[in-house]
């Protein structure tokens, strides 16, 4: 399955001292950004609105042309090659999807391949497949955009971005019109999918907690376009750069990085299991730290008993209300404990 | 296309002196009149819009682009279509002469306003995402226009299309009096000899074509806009 859905993994992508300044403005909206993005990994651009986060994302396809630095896909400069084989080469996904309205979905999925040159029967063949993968009905592929709801539209978004395999997909709030519940269900799908197919995307949200669940690093971004901090979720939660970070990531950061990590993880690096009481609460080993906390807290016990994804009756082992507060305190030995977070006393 | 040449009503064949309404009438001149005329008439209406609608077309999608040239058509195009049609008519003839060619070029200039401006709202209808999307999935500007905004203006156009097919079909009769053609003709000869017979049966034909022309682009308009329909 993976093999036919993706031969072309991810490439790097850096940016090497990006600067872009709208004609007519005297601040740039985004100031000598440098960052590099692993190949396979998702980068979450983050930030104020207005900070830069679209603006860096549409650096990469020149939909927005800088005026200083240079951005490397794969090694080669976005400037030395041509700008439409540039972007029907890099997928795309905006918040309002922007599906073609009289087009069916199998018709939307096609377009770039027909720009491509694709015989009919290949394009056929790989909507098919991009519906499975987005985990659409077959039958939708005669349907209009708009027989379609806000999510499926956006798994369309997806499929049509996905149709030729790019190594690069570029992803503007792609879930933010979406209600709560659609949200969370298409986050875990396109995690599943990346886990097949390992592109490397940009993705920009507002949303700092979405950042921390879908990127594999988070870049923060401030008001002009200045970067703030790079790194993994854990880095910005663990040891914030400056009180502007640790501001953005949340007073809650202690419990956001408790979510982060699962309760088998934490039994396994505890090593020695401790006796727990009969009566001690009980949680499967796939529980984030934060479920675990919270049936602790709820139980008014101080030990609690991980038991097996499958088998509730199976204790792995047992974790205590002080190795909670280490997985928190002791990753982050850099963490300023000078800072002081509005709204705290 | 054949001229009917037979244009004055035989009152001398069937006998029809008096009355209000005489099927005879329609019956000895229906092969000889009135079906060649409807024929022009149907003629003449159709490349009325199909020139219009293949220069408005045409002027649209340079104007989208270019607001000097949109304002300078639109100009154009509502002088023509502000122009009295008789007047226009007779206007054109020291220019083109008396022949169909005339009734054509003045139906096609009535067309323009329509067509031209149907188009162009159309065009600029697309919705803005749908455009953005295009330009980031590396669309040329060419293909954004053929691609993506001319089909998405397809239901504006047609919509256009029902007017000016309607309004031609009307319009055409009055150009007969200035140049024998279509159903204006008969229509022309019946009213100045207040024949009856031949008002009632000229009108009736003009106004059914008119129905079911106009029928006919609704049926078209399904056909060509598909996901509209889908919308229901
Ligand atoms: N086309 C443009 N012309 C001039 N200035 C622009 C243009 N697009 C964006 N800007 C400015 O550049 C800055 C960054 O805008 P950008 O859209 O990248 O922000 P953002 O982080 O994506 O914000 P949001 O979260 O609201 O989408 C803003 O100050 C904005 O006003
Ligand atoms: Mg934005």
């Amino acid at each position: 399955m993976t093999e036919a859905h993706s031969q072309r993994p991810g490439v790097e992508i850096e940016f090497r001292s990006v600067t872009k300044t709208y004609p007519g403005q005297d601040t740039p909206a985004i100031d000598n950004l440098s960052l590099t993005v692993p190949a396979g990994d998702i980068c979450c651009l983050v930030g104020p609105s207005g900070g830069g986060k679209t603006t860096a994302m549409k650096l990469v396809n020149r939909l927005i042309d800088f005026n200083e630095g240079e951005i490397l896909i794969g090694g080669s400069g976005v400037r030395d090659v041509d700008i439409t084989a540039l972007r029907r080469d890099i997928g795309y996904v905006i918040q309002q999807v922007g599906l073609f309205p009289h087009m069916t979905i199998e018709a939307n999925i096609g377009v770039v391949p027909r720009l491509l040159g694709w015989s009919a029967d290949r394009i056929k063949a790989r909507a098919v497949e991009l519906l499975d993968l987005v985990r659409l009905d077959q039958n939708f592929a005669k349907r209009y955009p708009s027989q379609l709801s806000g999510g499926q539209q956006q798994r369309v978004g997806l499929a049509r971005a996905l149709a030729v395999d790019p190594p690069v997909m570029l992803m503007d709030e792609p879930f933010g019109a979406l209600d709560p519940i659609t949200r969370n269900e298409i986050q875990d799908e396109f995690l599943k999918l990346q886990n097949e197919i390992a592109k490397t995307v940009i993705f920009v949200t507002h949303d700092i907690d979405e950042a921390i669940k879908m990127g594999d690093r988070i870049a923060v971004l401030r008001q002009g376009g200045v970067l703030a901090q790079y790194g993994t979720a854990d880095e910005l939660l663990g040891s914030p750069a400056d009180e502007y970070v640790a501001d953005f990531v949340g007073a809650d950061r202690g419990l956001k990085r408790l979510s982060l990590r699962l309760m088998r993880d934490l039994v396994k690096v505890s090593g020695e299991n401790h006796a727990a009481p009969a009566d001690a609460p009980t949680v499967k080993g796939s529980a984030t730290l934060r479920t675990g906390l919270s049936v602790l807290f709820a139980s008014g016990s101080r030990v609690l008993k991980v038991t097996h994804d499958d088998d509730s009756a199976t204790v792995i082992g047992t974790v205590t209300l002080d190795q909670l507060q280490d997985a928190v305190y002791e990753t982050a030995p850099k963490a300023p404990t000078d800072v002081v977070v509005a709204g705290e006393a | 296309m054949s001229f009917p040449t037979q244009v004055i009503p035989n009152f001398s064949g069937p006998n029809c002196a008096g009355q209000f309404f005489c099927w005879d009438w329609v019956g000895a001149n229906w092969f000889s009149v009135l079906q060649p005329a409807l024929i022009q008439h149907i003629w003449i209406s159709a490349l009325a819009v199909l020139f219009g609608l293949v220069i408005s077309i045409a002027a649209a999608l340079y104007a989208v682009r270019n607001s000097w040239f949109e304002k300078g058509f639109s100009a154009l195009a509502t002088f023509l279509y502000t122009v009295p049609a008789l007047a226009f008519f007779l206007l054109m003839v020291p220019i083109t002469g008396l022949n169909v060619g005339t009734v054509l070029i003045g139906l096609t200039g009535y067309t323009l306003l329509l067509l031209f401006a149907n188009t162009v709202t159309g065009l600029r209808a697309a919705p803005p995402e749908t455009i953005a999307a295009a330009d980031g999935m590396g669309l040329t500007r060419n293909q954004v226009l053929f691609k993506v905004q001319l089909p998405l203006a397809l239901p504006s156009i047609m919509a256009g299309i029902r007017i000016a097919v309607v309004t031609v079909i009307s319009l055409e009769t009055v150009a007969a009096q200035v140049v024998q053609a279509g159903l204006g003709t008969p229509l022309f000869n019946a009213q100045r000899n207040v024949f009856t017979t031949g008002l009632i049966t000229t009108g009736l034909l003009a106004i059914a074509l008119a129905l079911v022309a106009d029928a006919l682009v609704v049926q078209l308009q399904k056909l060509v806009t598909p996901w509209v329909q889908a919308r229901r």
